[in-house]
This record gives structure tokens, C-alpha cells and sequence, in this order.
């Protein structure tokens, strides 16, 4: 289980983290949607340790992350996966060294075994049979798709995406989301997923929880978050250029422009 | 603007006394990294191919040129007051004490300093460098590690090559041109050198190669601003690389020559 308590964090004088709550059951996939900046992957490095809150708790499995010493925290990262952004492939080493790195760092299997659990983990991903590429060889879709491959081959409990599905074609990011699902319905994985793409967020959560302004300003099972009559969640699932979030942001000066 | 000037300069000594806390603990937790277990020595290798034998070429012909030079700038004074048998011995001391480590660790921090500040600062704005914490590695100990040991190792190595290359040199000029015999040069280059002007200048190039290290390491993974920041790192390391291992040379010197004579 993942809690979040009052969760805050500043960059320079910007908070990005305003009292953030949230909890993510054992198993569960819980999609946080939220405009480009308002601060879903700031939450994503919290919960893995690689940023400390300004004040505020993350507890996974009951440990707060901030507070564990380096043992104890590469202990826990032994047991969360994350799948970055732009996929953070290691550049100096090909596709199965990249896969295989938690297992030939921190394991004591042979070659073989890892070779073997290597091209499991690329097959599980439509990718078999490139452990010799290297990233520079990859497409942006494929570089995702590694970086998935390299996520779960460690067989983590919890898996983090920061927008897995951003910047592929269609039909790779619903490949990605049935892959995501599988991971829930097979391996019981608890996944937090930040995305910005409502269709995957509908395919693939049991909670949706909306970010706005540094907090979570409503959570709820995907049917919940398609009939909310909140404005902002309203303007965002539905993709709206005018409504509350663009008024308060105003990112968009129409008067300006008619002018 | 006096005021502006007092907030440009505070900001400068911010800057440096932050730069400064920085590299302290980077220091530490590199220093703590290596001697902690386990050991992988195939980085270390990798590590020390990149900086001491891909060196070789331009340390050959830099320290070949310096022994020509010397040869020539002493040859030219030394030939008017009839000394030219002391070429052999001023060129030696000047180049094992002196030249052979400073010339070898300026030409390393170009070369490899400003490699290792580029590689890990693409690491560091991909967020490979979070990567590697999320997969449980520490990033001192895969990426500063190797780089400290290798360059700690190899510096003096080069720097010994870089001796005999300059040596080597000056022993062409002073024979071919200056009509000096080999078996004077040689005489009058091992006269004039002791053990200590050897080991002092080779303890100085592994404290260089730590320097060197460290200064940029530590500017790759402060990298901020996309390729802009890893350009502007690359230069904080190579300017930063080049004082520090100045300064450094200034503290040894003193500390050897005149402290503990």
C-alpha cells in the first residue's frame, strides 16, 4: 500500500505539492491525470525516494520513504520499478544489458538465467529478439517499451509510469495498456500511472485521481470521473480550451487574440 | 550599481562556497564508495582504458614537444655561457618535479575531465541518473567510482610516460643539434635527479587524477538546462579542473621543497 500524507514540496518559490493525499491500495492502478507541469512526476520521484518532501509523508508498506537509510531504501527500490518519461535507457549498453541490469547488479543469477529472463520480459513486450540494439537504434516507442521490459523484469510488487503511453502511435500505446492490465489482473502488481491520455486512464484504472494546483481534488473509479460534474475535471477529461483551468492559468487569451 | 556589484559578487561567492560543499561531499561519499564492498573491477579497467591508454598519442607528442622546446629555449642561453652540458639536468628536474605532471594532468582534464562531465550530464537531463538509483545502484559508486580509481591509477602512469617522452626529446635536440653525446646526457639527467623529484611528481599527477575526477563528476551530475547546461558544465569543468590542479600544484610544491625540504 502506498499513502501519501500532506505531501508538500517547493521548487525555488513555486510550490509544486500543496497538502497532497492520496492512497493507492496493494494491487491496485490508480491513474493520476493532470495538466503538463502541475507536478505528477514531482509526486512519482517522492514515492521511489528521489526527491524529499519540504514536510508531509510517503509511506510504502508502512516505511516512510524519506526517513530510510540507504540499505533500507535500495531495499524497497528492489521492489519498485519506474518507467521514465523518456524512457531512460542507459546509452553506453545495448537493449538486454539494459534489461538485465538489476539482475547482473543486485542478483547472483548467471548469464544465461538472465539472458533467458531478458528475453521474457522483451517478448512480454512485443520486442523479442533486439537484445543486441542499442537505444540510439530504438524508436521513441520501442525506447518506451524497453524501458517497461526493464521495469518488470525484476518482477517488481509496485510499478510507477510516468506517461507511458505519451508520444507512441495508437496502436503501441493500447499495447501498452493491455500490457499494464495483464501486469494488474496476472501479478496482482500495484501500479501508479501518470498519464495525460484519458483513454488509456479509462482502459486501465480501478481509481483516477485528478491533480490540480498541487493537490488531488477528486478521486474516483473511472464510470465516477466520466459523470463528475466538477468543473476542472470536467474541462480536462473532456480536453476543453475554455473553462476554470484556463481562466486561472490563462493560458490562453482569447480577447487577445480576437483583438 | 555599486549595489548591483555587491549582488553579482555575493552571488559569486554563493555560488563557489556552494561548489565548494559540494565537491566536499561528493569527495566523501567517493572516498567511502571505494573502500566500501563489493569490488567490480571491470569498470575500473574499462575506466582506465578511456583515460590512460586512449592518452598515450596526444601525451606523446605534447611531451615530445616540450622536451624539443626546453632543449632548444635552454640550449639558446646555456650555448652563450658555455653551459650546454647542463641542459640535460635543468630539462630533467623541470620535467619529472614540474612539467610532466602538471602538462599531463591539464592535457586529461581537457580530454577526459570534459568526457565524463559530458556523459554523465546527457545521464543526468535523460534521467538515466535517477534511473540507475530507481534500479537500487548507487550512482557514485557505477559512475564516480570507476573514474576516481582509474584516474588516480593512470595519471601517474601517464605522467611517468611523460617523462621519458620529454626526456627523450630534449635528448634528441641536445645530441642531433647541439652536439652533446648521449652517454653526457644521460650522465648529467641522472645527476641531477633523485628518487624524491620522481615520487613527488607522481604523487602529485594521482592527486590531479583524483582531482579531475571529482571536479567533473561533480559537474555532470549538477548539470541543469538541457544541452545548454552540458555545454556550460563541460567548461565549469575543464576551468575548474585546470585551478584546482594549479593550486594544488602550488600546495605540494610548497609542502615538499620548502615545508618537509
Amino acid at each position: 500500500m502506498i499513502e501519501i500524507k500532506n505531501l508538500n514540496k517547493k521548487f525555488n518559490n513555486n510550490l509544486v505539492l500543496n497538502e497532497l493525499s492520496l492512497n493507492i491500495e496493494t494491487g491496485q492502478t490508480c491513474v493520476i491525470i493532470g495538466r503538463s507541469g502541475c507536478g505528477k512526476s514531482v509526486l512519482l520521484k517522492h514515492i521511489v525516494g528521489l526527491l524529499k518532501p519540504d514536510s508531509g509523508k510517503v509511506l510504502v508498506e508502512g516505511k516512510e520513504v524519506a526517513s530510510l537509510r540507504e540499505l533500507e531504501l535500495a531495499a524497497l527500490r528492489a521492489k519498485i520499478s519506474m518507467v521514465f518519461q523518456g524512457g531512460a535507457l542507459f546509452d553506453s549498453m545495448d537493449v538486454s544489458g539494459n534489461v538485465g541490469f538489476s539482475l547482473s547488479e543486485h542478483t547472483r543469477l548467471g548469464p544465461k538465467e538472465i539472458a533467458a529472463r531478458v528475453e521474457e520480459s522483451l517478448s512480454l513486450v512485443g520486442l523479442s529478439g533486439i537484445g543486441n540494439l542499442l537505444p540510439s537504434e530504438l524508436s521513441g516507442g520501442m525506447k518506451k517499451r524497453v524501458a517497461l521490459a526493464r521495469a518488470i523484469c525484476i518482477k517488481p510488487e509496485i510499478i510507477l509510469y510516468d506517461e507511458p503511453t505519451t508520444g507512441v502511435d495508437p496502436i503501441t500505446a493500447d499495447s501498452i495498456n493491455e500490457l499494464i492490465r495483464s501486469l494488474h489482473d496476472k501479478l496482482k502488481v500495484t501500479s501508479l500511472v501518470v498519464t495525460h491520455d484519458m483513454k488509456s486512464a479509462y482502459h486501465i484504472a480501478d481509481k483516477i485521481a485528478m491533480m490540480y494546483k498541487g493537490k488531488i481534488i477528486l478521486e474516483g473509479t473511472p464510470k465516477q470521473i466520466q459523470e463528475t460534474q466538477d468543473p476542472v475535471v470536467h474541462q480536462f477529461i473532456n480536453g476543453l480550451s475554455r473553462g476554470p483551468i484556463t481562466e486561472d492559468t490563462g493560458t490562453f487569451k482569447f480577447k487577445l487574440a480576437e483583438a | 550599481m555599486l549595489n548591483l556589484f555587491f549582488i553579482d559578487l555575493g552571488r559569486k561567492v554563493l555560488s563557489f562556497m556552494y561548489f565548494c560543499g559540494g565537491l566536499a561531499n561528493l569527495t566523501i561519499q567517493t572516498v567511502h564508495q571505494t573502500l566500501k564492498p563489493p569490488y567490480k573491477p571491470g569498470p575500473i579497467f574499462e575506466q582506465s582504458k578511456k583515460a590512460g591508454y586512449d592518452s598515450l598519442p596526444i601525451v606523446s607528442v605534447v611531451a615530445l614537444f616540450i622536451g624539443f622546446i626546453f632543449a632548444l629555449q635552454f640550449g639558446y642561453f646555456m650555448q652563450r655561457i658555455g653551459s650546454e652540458m647542463y641542459i640535460a639536468s635543468l630539462v630533467a628536474l623541470a620535467i619529472v618535479r614540474e612539467l610532466g605532471p602538471v602538462i599531463t594532468a591539464l592535457i586529461v582534464a581537457g580530454r577526459v575531465g570534459a568526457a565524463n562531465t559530458a556523459e554523465l550530464g546527457s545521464m543526468q537531463v535523460t534521467e538515466q541518473i535517477d534511473a540507475l538509483e530507481t534500479l537500487a545502484t548507487n550512482p557514485v559508486k557505477y559512475l564516480v567510482v570507476p573514474r576516481f580509481v582509474a584516474l588516480g591509477v593512470m595519471l601517474p602512469l601517464l605522467t611517468l610516460y611523460a617523462n621519458i617522452i620529454g626526456i627523450l626529446g630534449s635528448y634528441l635536440i641536445c645530441v642531433l643539434k647541439l652536439g652533446i653525446t648521449g652517454r653526457m646526457y644521460m650522465n648529467m639527467t641522472f645527476s641531477a635527479l633523485f628518487y624524491k623529484d620522481l615520487f613527488t611528481g607522481l604523487f602529485k599527477a594521482g592527486i590531479f587524477g583524483m582531482v579531475i575526477a571529482l571536479v567533473s563528476c561533480y559537474e555532470g551530475f549538477n548539470v541543469e538546462g538541457g544541452a545548454v547546461g552540458v555545454g556550460r558544465a563541460t567548461t565549469r569543468s575543464v576551468v575548474f579542473s585546470f585551478l584546482m590542479i594549479l593550486a594544488a600544484d602550488c600546495f605540494f610544491t610548497a609542502l615538499f621543497y620548502f615545508i618537509f625540504p
